[in-house]
């Protein structure tokens, strides 16, 4: 039995070496002025996924835009804006089916809020009242990441435990350039395909890890380059053209659930915005470099492709940006909810049943909190 | 060698026994249970911790990983997320480092981070500590490391019926359990009673053998030599209880207080370096809370803090009978 799958994983290995590598330029199926750059347009995407799609990133850049105004009134501690970025946000999601797993980063918060998650939930991390406001389990999406690619490993493991119950679950774990130089990033790959589980890792090579750019990451050919090394195939697709993320992700999820193991993809996009709204990017980039890739925008490569194609008119626009508003209220609305965190949330969830320590822990807590309620007010100004 | 009594089935085993029997009776019972890391597989580990699981249970239950720490780690919080109960081996203490961040910001506070929502049941089995003469990076004494993570049980057996029993709740448990297996004891023989329920469980400390003129407190390896230090001391007249932790985290504040007091007197024995230790904490708790039943400041007996020594070096390291005579000397006796 084992030596057969050995067997196997080898034949797959001589006959499929050349198809691990990438194609040797980013797939673009849309160009920049949303012209197909294909002549047969049965290769796109059907119409119903692209406009799915174009819904999404409009949402998806209007969730950018409103966490970023929640920041600037001091509602949220910080943001990692997407902006940009929503092609690989909205087809991180698109492709996966309510079975599959989502790990997002703690950039991929308008990736979780397409595959359905409350946006006021997504937010919650950021907003401060704890670390995670949402329950994986509930639309399949982990926690948002903040050390980069540790969620990789988790990815892997949650595939193969799925692959061991004879479950047809896929996993989608992101992560960006930055986290491609970590230790986690290689030990992913390789438990990966060792163990030829169902995962498709997805960088968004965004150029820049904070300030740090691309070249001083990998002096690799791409990133996708460095699936052939575990035996994963890679594909490099151009990370604004959500056709091309769709076309590239479906077939990969697809080829992970047919058994065909571990899968990667890396979207070449870019980071309009600075890091977070603590950081200045003008310290480390010039603006000439920022306007190259704001004419490459996402949104307005797939309006124009799906105008042109009569697919979209002035009414649908409107509707996705009607829904899109919606949510920007929903999330500003509930945000605007002062929660006040219960100071014994602090003790209830680190064990399945507090320690002793805990215990008398909690009881300095409040007994400190209902000595210093009155005590403020008494205190002399 | 298995002798039967009336009530349960009692069974000499090793300690490496006693933990292969505590994950084959959990394989068997539970098909969540999972046992993964290096050389666990057909090898059976290279302790022999494993030694004929893969051949029972098969490939998919007890199988071998890429040599990738962090990955084993960061594998078993995923497995763990989606249902199952993975066991997995650190081979040697100091190989498990690289799995470190694994274990702090993930496996210990991923209850926390989803207020419950996501629970880790998985064990982490680390071979540790010294006295086996191991070369450089096999004989670490790492529990505080563990000990100071919130959200991680620690727990160090010092007998193969702890063994056995311990690991199987480790196994059971919903939380994260670090299991130190002293590897000085692996191939010393007990009864274990497979089926009386093991006694009192994670987070218990007991008395191992009773005294009134003072107590010793010790965990895992250093167990054994507590006893033989009071085996010794009771040939000269004096009365030593030895308390056995047999879990760090949680700690048994009552059971240990409980005991001091019966004495009046104290000395914590652990291999670790001393400096900001187990055996510090274990100090400072019962100096906190136990001050008024003692006749003399708790005494420490530890690993110096140096790295740890090559095996030629190493006795000069380890808790002897005589330092721990030595400190129980220190105890400011009135009738010095």
């Amino acid at each position: 039995m084992e030596s057969e799958w050995n067997f196997d994983q080898y034949i797959y290995m001589v006959i499929n070496e050349d198809l691990m590598l990438p194609s040797r330029e980013p797939v673009m199926l849309l160009d920049p002025d949303g012209r197909p750059t294909v002549d047969d347009t049965a290769a796109l995407p059907a119409a119903d996924d692209l406009l799915r799609g174009l819904a999404g990133m409009v949402t998806a850049r209007r969730f950018n835009e409103q966490a970023s105004v929640l920041v600037r009134q001091g509602r949220l501690a910080v943001y990692p804006s997407s902006y940009g970025q929503e092609a690989c946000q909205v087809a991180a999601a698109q492709v996966l089916d309510d079975e599959d797993w989502l790990f997002p980063t703690y950039r991929d918060t308008a990736a979780a809020v397409t595959r359905g998650v409350d946006p006021v939930e997504v937010l919650g991390l950021l907003k401060g009242d704890w670390h995670s406001g949402y329950d994986p389990y509930e639309r399949r999406v982990a926690p948002l990441a903040t050390p980069l690619a540790t969620q990789l490993p988790h990815a892997v493991g949650v595939a193969h435990a799925a692959r061991l119950r004879g479950e047809s679950t896929v996993v989608l774990a992101m992560c960006g350039d930055g986290a491609t130089s970590e230790g986690d990033f290689h030990e992913a790959l390789n438990f990966a395909a060792v163990f030829r589980v169902p995962v498709v890792f997805f960088v968004q090579n965004n150029q820049y890890a904070i300030s740090v750019p691309l070249s001083r990451q990998t002096v690799a050919p791409s990133l996708a380059h460095k699936g052939v090394g575990y035996g994963v195939p890679g594909e490099q697709v151009d990370g604004n053209d959500l056709a091309a993320l769709l076309h590239v992700l479906s077939a990969a999820v697809g080829r992970a659930r047919a058994g065909e193991g571990p899968q990667l993809v890396e979207g070449r996009t870019y980071r309009m915005q600075a890091h977070t709204n603590a950081d200045d990017a003008t310290r480390y980039r010039g603006d000439d470099e920022v306007a190259a890739w704001a004419a490459k925008d996402p949104l307005l490569r797939l309006d124009a492709y799906l105008r042109g194609a009569g697919l979209l008119d002035d009414a649908r626009a409107a509707a996705h940006a009607d829904a899109a508003e919606r949510l920007a209220r929903h999330t500003r609305d509930g945000i605007a909810v002062d929660v006040v965190p219960d100071p014994e949330d602090l003790f209830r969830f680190v064990y399945s049943t507090p320690t002793p320590q805990l215990v008398e822990q909690l009881a300095l807590v409040r007994d400190e909190l209902s000595r210093d309620e009155p005590s403020r007010e008494e205190t002399p100004r | 060698m298995t002798t039967t009594s009336p009530a349960v089935e009692r069974e000499t085993l090793s300690t490496a026994q006693a933990i292969n029997r505590a994950l084959r009776d959990a394989l068997a019972e539970d098909p969540t249970v999972l046992v993964l890391g290096e050389d666990v597989g057909p090898l059976g580990g290279v302790f022999r911790v494993t030694d004929g699981l893969t051949a029972e249970f098969g490939e998919d239950r007890c199988f071998d990983t890429p040599l990738a720490e962090a990955g084993i780690a960061g594998f078993a919080v995923g497995l763990a997320m989606n249902g199952m109960r993975p066991v997995i081996e650190m081979q040697f203490d100091a190989f498990a480092y690289p799995a470190f961040e694994q274990v702090v910001s993930h496996i210990a506070k991923m209850r926390n981070r989803t207020r419950g929502r996501v629970e880790l049941p998985l064990v982490i089995r680390v071979p540790y500590a010294g006295g086996v003469g191991g070369v450089e990076h096999h004989s670490d004494s790492s529990e505080a490391y563990y000990a100071h993570t919130p959200g991680l049980h620690v727990v160090a057996p010092s007998n193969p019926s702890d063994a056995y029993w311990l690991l199987r709740e480790a196994i059971a448990s919903p939380d994260p359990v670090v299991f130190l297996e002293p590897k000085k004891l692996y191939w010393a023989k007990g009864e274990v009673a497979l089926a009386d329920g093991g006694g009192p469980g994670i987070g218990t400390a007991v008395v191992r053998r009773p005294g009134t003129d003072a107590t010793l407190i010790a965990y895992g390896p250093s167990v054994p030599v507590a006893l033989e230090a009071a085996e010794a001391a009771a040939r000269d007249g004096r009365s030593l209880q030895v308390v056995d932790l047999r879990s760090i985290v949680p700690f048994d504040d009552a059971g240990v207080c409980a005991a001091v007091e019966s004495t009046g007197r104290a000395v914590v024995i652990a291999e670790a370096a001393g400096f900001a230790s187990v055996a510090s904490e274990i100090a400072a708790r019962v100096g906190e809370r136990c001050f008024h039943s003692l006749a003399a400041p708790v005494r420490r007996v530890t690993g110096f803090d140096i790295p740890y020594p090559p095996p030629k070096l190493e006795h000069l390291q380890l808790p002897s009978v005589d330092r721990i005579l030595d400190a129980v000397d220190d105890l400011q006796w009135e009738d010095a």
